[in-house]
């Protein structure tokens, strides 16, 4: 399968590929890694007439402490997020989440604001950013803004992102000792999750879920729940509340609520018992 | 600033042997490797990053060829399966895959073996260790074998890790 032609542009500095998403508007995607964007391509489901490379542009591939929080360039792939020694040891449901998305090949050229530009509910790691409450830090001809994991994902496949803007940065608070769990079910291993729960403990307990809606969603009445004392089995029965999950080849609708209480359920028994079990990892 | 252009240049050394072509801009590095190229070691599986049968090593790390654009490895270092032997000498890997009987059709093959050289390689720059059976199984979750003839490829793998790591010392 080959692409529909396009023009291809190859960015040198963040502010070259502003100006070029800039000139070529709607017609134009930003092209990362590609492992979401050139399966579409492929199968004429995205056939933009100009893609601008931004995967050689320098320093946007790195991972800084910044404090409270880890900072992650937008152009780190997912096998350095994985493997980042920081974020091991401060974010580690980021770096466990990372080394389940895809397989090898895919985490070698999939870059973390990749799969959140891309904004898929299937994807594992803009679940992950949600549970984590992190910050993305985009670039644009207006300058940069910064925009909370909850205002970011606004329905299937589409962003707070405008047309111009790159992701820069990903800001990810550290999560301390607190215990957290990242639980993908599917039926072949580099699959999509059929229903995924990225979840943290902590004195800000987060928990959102892959494939339970047309955006990655916040489980807005486990974290209620939990707030309110509720154990991790009475939050877990709220896991489905509120959701819309869709109904495919996989799994129906009620199955995926199925799916999602008892995923849950297992990740808060994990965030309960074991604090930080990827630290030494 | 560089203006789009639907026909762009690339040099790309494959194998160790700088190539320099005009293609489309939508040229997949797979079909580069086999049609512009004329390297076919490397096989069209799936043809939707699932499989693995087009993976080859890009700057020393494996990627499914089929979702990188030509244009993405321009300037960069491509090692398919025909660039792994040494004259008559196969890979350690390569060695591996004949000792243990890791293939049965052989379409799978080529990938397989480029996902396990990186993954050995990877072992080796890590901690300097060599792949176990769980290390195998989970990192060659991106290579599919319809034969399902994963026990010997396993084993040869394993296999070859080790030699890989005793040809270094």
């Amino acid at each position: 399968m080959i692409p529909a032609a396009f023009a291809y542009a190859r960015a040198e500095s963040l502010d070259e590929a502003i100006a070029l998403l800039a000139e070529h508007g709607d017609d134009a995607k930003v092209l990362a890694g590609g492992h979401s964007l050139l399966p579409l391509m492929k199968l004429r489901l995205a056939t933009p007439s100009v893609l601008v490379d931004v995967g050689r542009i320098p320093d946007l591939a790195y991972v800084r402490d910044g404090g409270d929080h880890v900072a992650v360039g937008g152009l780190t792939r997912h096998h350095d997020v994985e493997h980042d020694a920081l974020l091991r040891e401060h974010v580690p449901l980021m770096a466990a989440a990372a080394g389940e998305v895809g397989d090898p090949q895919v985490r070698h050229r999939g870059t973390l604001g990749g799969t959140l530009a891309h904004g898929d509910p299937a994807s594992d790691l803009p679940a992950v950013v949600l549970a984590l409450r992190g910050d993305i830090v985009v670039r644009g001809s207006k300058g940069e803004r910064v925009i909370g994991a909850d205002d970011f994902f606004v329905d299937f496949l589409e962003t707070a992102l405008t047309p111009d803007e790159i992701i820069t940065e990903v800001r990810l608070p550290k999560t301390g000792d607190a215990g957290w769990a990242f639980q993908k079910f599917n039926r072949r291993a580099q699959d999509w999750a059929i229903v995924g729960v990225a979840a943290v403990g902590g004195s800000q307990p987060g928990v959102a879920l892959v494939n339970m809606g047309s955006t990655p969603v916040r489980a807005h009445a486990v974290e209620a729940a939990r707030r309110d004392g509720a154990s991790g089995v009475e939050a877990a029965a709220r896991a489905a509340d509120g959701t819309e999950p869709p109904s495919d080849l996989n799994a129906t609708s009620d199955y995926r609520r199925h799916l999602a209480r008892v995923l849950v359920g297992r990740a808060l028994d994990t965030v309960d018992t074991v604090a930080n079990p990827g630290g030494a990892r | 600033m560089a203006a789009p252009t639907n026909e762009i240049s690339v040099a790309i050394t494959v194998n160790g042997v700088v190539t320099e072509h005009e293609v489309e801009a939508r040229t997949l590095l797979v079909h580069y490797l086999r049609e512009v190229v004329g390297l076919t070691g490397t096989n069209i599986g799936c043809d939707s990053t699932s499989c693995g049968a087009c993976t080859v090593l890009l700057d020393g790390e494996s990627v499914k060829s089929c979702t990188v654009l030509a244009a993405q490895a321009d300037g960069g270092a491509v090692t398919t399966i025909e660039g792994l032997a040494d004259g008559d000498a196969l890979h350690p890997m390569q060695a591996a895959f004949r000792e243990h009987h890791g293939l049965q059709c052989g379409y799978c093959t080529p990938g397989m073996v480029m996902a396990a050289v990186s993954l050995a390689e990877e072992a080796l720059a890590g901690d300097g260790g060599t792949l176990d059976e769980a290390a195998v199984r989970e990192g060659l979750e991106g290579n599919l074998c319809r034969c399902t003839g994963y026990q010997n490829i396993v084993a040869a793998v394993v296999a070859g890790s080790v030699d890989m790591a005793g040809a270094r010392r």
